[in-house]
């Protein structure tokens, strides 16, 4: 049995990275644009409060919607395809993203911000290069946390004939009790995981290469 | 230290016009019409008790809290309307907890300024080391540290430098020394008021500290609720005519004790100390002692400064070479000491005496209990005088006369 699983997994290798590689597309670019919405909500509403409230509980509601729903409500309004998947991915990164941006935002000590706009600062600046430097961290992590949350979820989407390593899974999922199911099963979610620690992996990177060394622990 | 009645002044360098801050809900305004002139070059304290609205006072200044009515002027310019952000970068602003940027380095915090001024980098480089060494830091060493690197002592430091950046001829100061341990903050008030000697800036400073505001204000002025101004006056006057019931209770009891701030080690006259320069025998030693009253006296190295305490029965040990003997030096201080300070350290010193050096700690001299008496009878001749003066003037204008 082990055997063949590796034989399965050599013979298929080339069709098996092109699925990976579809899978980290469209995990990457929902994570895009989760970053730009999220932390563009994150922006507008850190300082307020009902608005903050809100946006967390809406984003905190998309997190609760099981995927399997989701996906599938989605279907009459957006069809079949990548252009759903992306847009309930989306919905899934959102709520990581928005909450550490606004949790790193309010962290950041009010006496710095205070002194700078006595410097004289204006908004901008003082959001480009005091706020959101200091809140880095936090919110990298978040994305980070939303990452690891679409390498799982993207699977379902080939439930509506999303991209990615999910195709596999549903495949087999099909035609349990033939001889290579259990296989094609086993190597799709082996490739979701090593595709998670290796995000994984360049987020610890990246997050170090980009977080000053001042604030760094 | 300015002297006698506050003459007429000069072309005020800040001058505030019935200013007035209401918020909206309150019934009573946080700082109602006020008029003050701060003249240029002067240390002027914001004092008073908590909620006084001495902070909101000086905000208005840089307009980090707009004010409801009124109008400002720096150097004789109505700031009230120009662009509040050019304005902060034309004043120096040090708050309390220093707030430097804990992402960039101390050359990057100190360059904030001259950065959006659009100074090139060379000028940059050059006017952050200039700085870093005004205020007492090696530039190769300090550069490019993090503020988390840093004590709480050096941090403050780096907060004059960058207030200092651009050179501003105001700046404003809220409690810059509150969140420094005693020690420390004696030390940085004097070396900020040796500094200011240096750099003759307008400085509005804020605190709730009375004895600070006397020993760092050629002004204070005493607010308070609603941010009125019970008194605007030289320390000196504030604490020998306190205008009123609140200035009095406000200084506090010991008025004349915190005097003792008012007085630099500089004005007085030192006592004489015998003093021997290092590798003088025992013999000369013994019979310096001796012939002096003193009981103990200090040995010198080859650059003038203090070097060890020696008494007759540290010499007569002869099997601890004379390098050794005694005790060192001790607790030293620089002629901007407060008289209070001297004093402090000369209550804590087994000598009853503590040695006065210069920038480059060389001897000047030392002061002793007897130099403190003096000090204070002259203070005491001084109040007097000045009573009486006041007597006078009362019974010839036969009433009250306003401050």
């Amino acid at each position: 049995m082990a055997v063949s699983f590796w034989e399965y997994v050599n013979d298929e290798s080339d069709r098996l990275l092109g699925l990976m590689g579809e899978h980290a597309q469209i995990v990457l670019v929902s994570v895009a644009f989760a970053v730009v919405i999220g932390v563009g909500l994150g922006l507008l509403t850190y300082r307020t409060n009902r608005p903050r409230h809100a946006v967390l509980a809406v984003t905190g509601v998309f997190l609760t919607i099981p995927s399997f729903a989701l996906f599938g409500l989605l279907i009459s309004p957006l069809g079949l395809g990548t252009t759903p998947a992306v847009v309930a991915l989306v919905m899934y990164a959102l709520l990581p993203i928005v909450r550490n941006t606004i949790t790193g935002l309010r962290e950041v000590d009010p006496a710095v911000v205070e002194s700078a706009q006595g410097m004289g600062m204006g908004r901008g600046r003082r959001l480009l290069c005091i706020e959101l430097p200091l809140a880095w961290p936090i919110i990298i992590t978040g994305i980070r946390v939303s990452t690891q949350i679409l390498v799982g979820i993207a699977a379902i989407a080939a439930v509506i004939n999303g991209p990615g390593l999910g195709k596999d899974i549903f495949r087999a999922l099909a035609r349990v009790g033939t001889p290579t199911a259990l296989n094609q099963a086993l190597a799709a979610v082996l490739g979701i995981v090593i595709l998670g620690l290796l995000l994984d992996i360049a987020y610890l990177v990246i997050g170090r290469l980009t977080t000053s060394k001042g604030i760094r622990d | 230290m300015t002297e006698s009645p506050p003459k007429p002044m000069k072309e005020p360098m800040i001058r505030l016009e019935g200013v007035t801050k209401r918020y909206p809900g309150q019934d009573r305004p946080a700082v109602d019409s006020i008029d003050l002139d701060i003249p240029e070059g002067e240390i002027v304290i914001f004092v008073g008790p908590s909620g006084c609205g001495k902070t909101t006072l000086m905000k208005m200044i840089n307009r980090l809290i707009e004010p409801t009515a009124g109008r400002i002027f720096i150097q004789g310019e109505d700031v009230t309307g120009v662009n509040p952000d050019q304005l902060r970068r034309r004043i120096g602003y040090v708050i309390q907890q220093i707030g430097l940027f804990p992402h960039m380095t101390i050359a990057e915090n100190i360059a904030t300024v001259p950065k959006m001024l659009g100074w090139d980098k060379a000028r940059i480089e050059k006017r952050v080391d200039e700085l870093l060494e005004l205020v007492g830091l090696d530039a190769p060493a300090f550069r490019s540290r993090y503020p988390k690197q840093l004590s709480g002592g050096q941090r403050q430091r780096v907060g004059v430098a960058r207030a200092l950046a651009v050179d501003p001829p105001v700046m404003l100061m809220d409690e810059p020394f509150g969140a420094i341990d005693p020690i420390t903050r004696e030390r940085l008030q004097n070396e900020f008021l040796r500094l200011q000697a240096e750099i003759r800036k307008t400085i509005v400073f804020v605190t709730h500290d009375i004895d600070e505001a006397i020993k760092m204000g050629d002004r204070i002025a005493i607010l308070r609720e609603g941010a009125k101004i019970a008194q605007y006056d030289t320390p000196k006057h504030i604490l020998s005519a306190p205008a009123d019931a609140f200035v009095a209770d406000f200084v506090g009891a010991g008025a004349s004790l915190k005097r003792l701030n008012l007085t630099r080690v500089s004005e007085l006259e030192l006592s004489y100390w015998p003093t021997l320069p290092l590798g003088t025998d025992r013999a000369e030693v013994l019979s310096l002692l001796r012939s002096s009253d003193k009981g103990s006296l200090l040995i010198l190295d080859g650059q003038n400064r203090p070097f060890r305490w020696v008494t007759a029965h540290d010499i007569d040990r002869d099997d601890v070479p004379l390098e050794e003997a005694g005790l060192g030096p001790g607790a030293v201080v620089g002629p901007e000491a407060t008289l209070q300070g001297a004093l402090n350290l000369m209550l804590d010193s087994s000598h009853g005496a503590v040695v006065v050096v210069d920038g480059q700690g060389s001897y000047l001299g030392a002061v002793d209990f007897a130099t403190v008496a003096q000090a204070i009878q002259s203070m005491r001749r001084e109040a007097r005088d000045q009573l009486r003066a006041a007597a006078v003037e009362l019974s010839d204008t036969g009433g009250m006369a306003t401050p």
